[in-house]
């Protein structure tokens, strides 16, 4: 585990010193070639700001308006018959649309649930295998100006939700 | 996601007037604003410095190398790329990137592979096959250690923090698949209803 950790750590120095070294065996002028790449990022977060805030705006206030714990206890009810912890809802609808709430919501399980018990296997499974998809298309398609997204909106929410019943499955049967 | 914003905003406004968190509602759309100017400017960092490094790998050449290096990989799976292409590079980086859990490089890395795989799309408004299989693979999040969850389940005192590293690369890798075979499945429906 150490060893793996210590190998993440050392990809981006590694890659970084591997760039420019190639590119200054082969004459390149690094230097300004770097700037000119980076002088495009301007131009990116310009187009993505819109699309950020209107996510954030949206998610944020989801949550503040009560509505969030309204749907929260719309699930309670199937959670129950499939034996499966009450907390898990809570990690398994934030995960899709915030990064730093659903954080906030599996330290929060750690804490109540305690850290070896099933609700914490299991959102910690989720946390892992699920991605904050709304923002991540948010964020991508709105780097390129893409307004017709067709049927992928559908398929990411369906993904998500088969994703969360095979982390279940997956820590029940494997853990639980 | 017009459908997606309209539910989330009505639904928000209705839910804050029934429960009474008026003044909730109102200072988080605020604070929304602020969250999204700082994750903005972050992202502008980052991305600057991604974008930096990859004009570098482009300009010296070594994106050829790479690209057919990783070519036999990515179009298994993104057949409609033309070899040689810049965008075999950058999905390959990204998703490189997700793999080892460098969130901050995937991103910029992310988007400079959507843009490469905007100069093949014939509609620039509309998004390509190929662009909807990449984010798909993406919102999967194949990734090999979440590091941030073991993280914190060994900071909490648990016996065995590394215990669910298996069970999330087996759901991830799980889940993945069945969000690409989401999408071809979608992709054939869409495309009997348009005949």
């Amino acid at each position: 585990m150490k060893l793996i950790n210590y190998i993440s750590q050392l990809i981006i120095p590694v890659f970084i010193l591997f760039t420019v070294l190639y590119g200054f065996i082969k004459k390149v002028r690094i230097y300004d070639s770097f700037i000119s790449g980076a002088k495009q990022a301007i131009e990116i977060v310009l187009k993505i700001f819109p699309y950020i805030l209107a996510i954030f705006v949206a998610i944020k206030s989801f949550q503040s308006s009560g509505a969030f714990d309204f749907v929260k206890n719309l699930f309670s009810g199937i959670v129950k018959i499939f034996d499966i912890p009450q907390e898990v809802i809570a990690i398994a609808l934030i995960k899709p649309l915030s990064g730093s709430a659903s954080l906030a919501v599996f330290t929060d399980i750690i804490k109540t649930t305690g850290v070896d018990s099933l609700a914490t296997k299991i959102s910690a499974v989720i946390m892992g295998s699920a991605e904050t998809t709304f923002y991540v298309l948010a964020v991508y398609l709105g780097s390129i100006g893409i307004k017709k997204t067709k049927y992928l909106v559908p398929v990411c929410i369906l993904s998500d939700i088969i994703g969360i019943i095979i982390a279940i499955l997956v820590v029940k049967i494997l853990l639980g | 996601m017009n459908i997606i914003w309209f539910i989330l905003i009505t639904t928000s406004v209705i839910f804050s007037i029934v429960n009474n968190k008026l003044e909730d509602f109102t200072k988080s759309i605020f604070d929304a604003t602020k969250q999204a100017v700082e994750v903005s400017l972050f992202l502008l960092g980052i991305i600057a410095l991604w974008l930096g490094i990859t004009k570098i790998i482009e300009d010296s050449g070594l994106i050829y190398h790479l690209s057919k290096f990783f070519k036999p990989i990515i179009s298994k799976l993104f057949k409609k790329i033309p070899k040689d292409h810049p965008s075999i590079v950058s999905i390959t980086l990204n998703l490189l990137a997700n793999f080892f859990g460098l969130g901050n490089a995937a991103t910029p890395l992310g988007i400079k592979a959507m843009t490469d795989l905007q100069t093949l799309n014939e509609d620039k408004e509309t998004v390509s096959f190929e662009m909807m299989l990449f984010l798909v693979i993406n919102t999967a999040s194949i990734q090999l250690i979440p590091f941030t969850v073991v993280g914190l389940l060994s900071q909490y005192g648990s016996k065995s923090p590394n215990s669910i590293v298996l069970p999330t690369i087996i759901a991830t890798v799980i889940s993945a698949i069945v969000a690409v075979i989401n999408l071809h499945i979608f992709k054939f429906l869409f495309e009997k209803n348009k005949k």
